[in-house]
């Protein structure tokens, strides 16, 4: 008989905390089966962040530390500095890397900082339940904007993608999205590169992974996909927004 | 127990002065101290250290009423002529002082230290000749310790120029009260 | 090894990179910049990592990571940078991670003044950053101690699985001083905890969550054990002519040398004075103030701020003598004729407080 599918090893057996339709779990697979991939776990040392997905350093089978909030970029930097060839990565929600750690993530990626982010974006804060997040879009009802996100009040939704790609020091960005399986298998290779990135020493990568929160959101999982399909692709385009591989090629 | 206040322009080399008596006097196993004023005064503004040399340990390193003070600029007299201690030793840059002094129980030591300086082909090196003068005056710590420091208190790049340090040195100690 | 002239800054960052400190992580900030400026220059050739931080809050983070990975890390900073560090300091001492924090306090409150201050006592004894921790807090009172006390900093850090903090002033940061660096091997412990990649082995988790109360209280619990055995066994002081003294001075660091400078002056006028200098601000030298508080002495606390290691003077003293006070504040630093002035009107003048 052969196996077809089975949890990665970089995976726990923990089962994992997150609400049903919640992406978090995919983002986590895709994380961990890169790692297997690249057979890296045994020298990977994970940043978990605060948000949604502060318990991560119980899911990823591999060294984890728990960083405060925003600051998981500054602590992937300790590490890596110290421990140059091992492998290094944060996994941070929207709040955590595009609100109160915007000086460390820029930071990182203009040092060129050799780590990898993966970086979910789910236009809220899931974790207090709900409140806006500087990803959040116009319009969009939180219980921090009960009456919609108004550029008067909360200015625009930031994309840190397109920010971060015009930084001389970032190697890779890429944005993706889960919001259906060919998608996921995009953002599953997405990550794999990120990480490659890491090992050729290529410097800061960071992969935007768009996804859901159906709770928050107060939609049923399916319609959660949808809405972020027909509202957050249109404002966070997918693609690629800096690849130094691919303009060495070019050269 | 000697407490002696060095001031002028940033620029003069007055933290170096400090730091070569207080050198000399480690030297000479003594107890020292050099705290120097500190903030946004780095080039240009007004600039002093205290130096502090005893023969046991020293409290406090700030110096409130020296026994001594080498002045190198017109502003540093105005702000320490007052605070030295009667009899004091006061040595000070008469090139660039030209102003009556006001007390008149200190032991008063003008030098021409610009003008010295200059005629040795580097104003920069003001600094050792009212430091030369100090020390025959003062007699705090011996020629030969300071001459022993300037190695270990200038940075590497000027170890060229100690001979000429050590001549700035002696042409101020010519200049007696 | 022979004595050389230093400033109290540059013989921290000496006396860090001998001690084995291999990281160091921080940001600009007078006056305490000889320190990174010094790493700078020579932690990179003597095997270490040096890397200017984007902020202090950036910089305890990075910390924090290293720390993490079982290498001996240090940062260093002058008291508005030690507010912005609180944060991940409480994260540090709940993680449990060995690594040394320099503070070398200037005046405040607010972006105050940049001269030297020991206002920021209550800050590194009593807290600082959220929850129930403890930092162990090391207070040189010359350019020697900075040296040794960074030194056993490290040491103390691995030994207890501790944040330690030498909490100085920019007065002991800027003045030089003869100091000598004694040879001694760095006391390095196995750290089977650190996450330096799970290789055959099960993973490490560096982590301060823990959501569960009772779990949590657990933890919690154990944290006061330690911090009760770091009391038992690091307490440290220095006593000066304490047996016969009527009058004890409390002090420590500058207000310290200070101090003892007025001693000096009180003695030679045959008035009968001593002085505590604790060196350990936590875990602090209750012991011999207790001891001293027999009812029939006075104490006189000297600091350089509105009156802080003055409780903990008043708590070991527990009522047993009057306890009396001097300070200066705004970056001003008492002088030992001042200082000597109160002891005068204390003992002579019958002062009462």
């Amino acid at each position: 008989m052969m196996r077809v599918f089975e949890r990665p090893e970089s995976l726990t057996e923990k089962q994992m905390h997150y609400c049903p339709g919640c992406t978090h779990g995919i983002i986590h697979r895709l994380t961990a089966e890169a790692i297997d991939q690249l057979g890296i776990r045994e020298k990977t040392i994970g940043v978990a962040s605060v948000g949604c997905s502060v318990f991560a350093y119980d899911y990823f089978n591999c060294d984890m530390q728990q960083a405060a909030h925003g600051r998981a970029p500054a602590v992937a930097t300790g590490i890596k500095r110290v421990l140059p060839d091992r492998v290094v990565f944060t996994y941070q929600g929207d709040g955590d890397l595009a609100s109160i750690g915007t000086a460390e993530i820029v930071h990182a990626a203009a040092r060129g900082e050799n780590i990898t982010v993966i970086f979910v974006n789910n236009a809220i804060y899931g974790m207090t339940s709900g409140q806006m997040a500087p990803t959040t879009l116009l319009g969009q009802k939180t219980t921090t904007t009960p009456r919609g996100r108004t550029v008067h009040d909360n200015g625009y939704p930031i994309r840190m993608s397109e920010l971060l790609a015009t930084l001389d020091g970032a190697a890779y960005i890429e944005r993706v999205s889960t919001h259906d399986p060919k998608h996921v298998m995009q953002a599953g290779k997405a990550i794999k590169k990120a990480f490659t990135m890491q090992l050729e020493g290529r410097g800061f990568a960071l992969v935007e992974v768009l996804s859901t929160c159906s709770v928050n959101w107060g939609l049923s999982p399916q319609e959660a996909l949808e809405w972020m399909r027909d509202n957050m692709v249109p404002y966070y385009p997918l693609g690629v927004f800096k690849d130094v591989t691919r303009e060495e090629e070019q050269a | 127990m000697t407490e002696i206040i060095i001031a002028g322009f940033g620029g003069q080399g007055v933290l170096v002065m400090g730091q070569l008596l207080a050198y000399a006097g480690m030297l000479e196993s003594k107890e020292v101290t050099w705290y120097p004023s500190y903030g946004p005064e780095q080039r240009g503004g007004t600039c002093n250290c205290s130096v502090v040399i005893s023969e046991r340990e020293i409290g406090s390193p700030i110096v409130v009423e020296p026994d001594a003070a080498i002045i190198m600029n017109r502003p540093s007299l105005d702000r320490f002529e007052p605070m030295l201690k009667p009899g004091g030793i006061l040595v000070y840059n008469s090139t660039l002082i030209d102003r009556e002094l006001e007390r008149t129980d200190l032991r008063v030591i003008p030098v021409p230290a610009n003008e010295v300086a200059d005629e040795l082909g580097n104003t920069r090196i003001a600094n050792m000749v009212a430091l030369g003068a100090f020390l025959e005056a003062a007699k705090v710590v011996s020629p030969k310790s300071i001459v022993e420091s300037l190695s270990h208190v200038l940075s590497e790049r000027h170890h060229g120029l100690i001979p000429l340090n050590v001549q700035a040195l002696e042409r101020g100690r010519a200049y007696q009260y | 090894m022979a004595k050389v002239l230093m400033k109290g800054n540059e013989a921290i960052a000496e006396a860090a990179i001998r001690a084995g400190c291999r990281a160091f992580y921080g940001y600009p900030i007078t006056p305490q910049n000889e320190i990174p400026n010094y790493m700078a220059l020579h932690l990179p050739e003597r095997g270490g990592v040096y890397l200017q931080a984007e902020s202090e809050v950036s910089a305890i983070n990075m910390v924090y990571g290293a720390a993490g990975c079982g290498v001996r890390v240090m940062t260093s900073s002058s008291s508005p940078g030690i507010s912005l560090k609180a944060e991940g300091i409480s994260y540090i001492a709940a993680a449990e991670l060995p690594c040394v924090i320099v503070n070398v306090m200037r005046c405040g409150p607010g972006l105050g003044g940049i001269h030297p201050s020991q206002g920021d006592y209550f800050q590194a004894v009593k807290g600082g950053g959220h929850g129930d921790y403890r930092l162990i807090v090391l207070a040189p009172g010359s350019v020697q101690e900075m040296a040794d006390l960074t030194f056993e900093a490290f040491d103390l850090a691995d030994k207890w699985r501790n944040p330690v903090m030498v909490l100085a002033d920019g007065l002991l940061g800027q003045m030089m001083e003869p100091v000598e660096f004694i040879d001694r091997e760095p006391q390095m412990v196995p750290k089977p905890w650190a996450t330096t990649g799970a290789e055959g082995r099960k993973p490490n988790i560096i982590n301060t969550l823990d959501i569960v109360p009772e779990s949590l209280e657990k933890r919690n619990y154990a944290l006061a054990e330690k911090y009760a055995r770091i009391a038992d066994e690091e307490t440290r002081w220095q006593e000066y002519k304490i047996e016969d003294a009527d009058l004890i001075i409390a002090a420590y660091g500058t207000s310290a040398r200070a101090a003892r400078s007025a001693v000096d002056m009180a003695r030679e006028k045959g008035m009968r004075v001593g002085l505590i200098r604790p060196i350990s601000l936590w875990p602090f030298p209750s012991a011999p103030f207790a001891e001293a508080a027999d009812g029939t002495r006075q104490f006189l606390v000297v600091e350089m701020s509105m009156g802080q290691l003055i409780e903990d003077v008043r708590l070991a003293v527990n009522g047993r003598g009057v306890v009396h006070f001097i300070n200066r504040l705004g970056g001003m630093v008492p002088t030992p004729p001042e200082i000597y002035s109160k002891i005068e009107a204390i003992l002579q003048g019958g002062e009462v407080q």
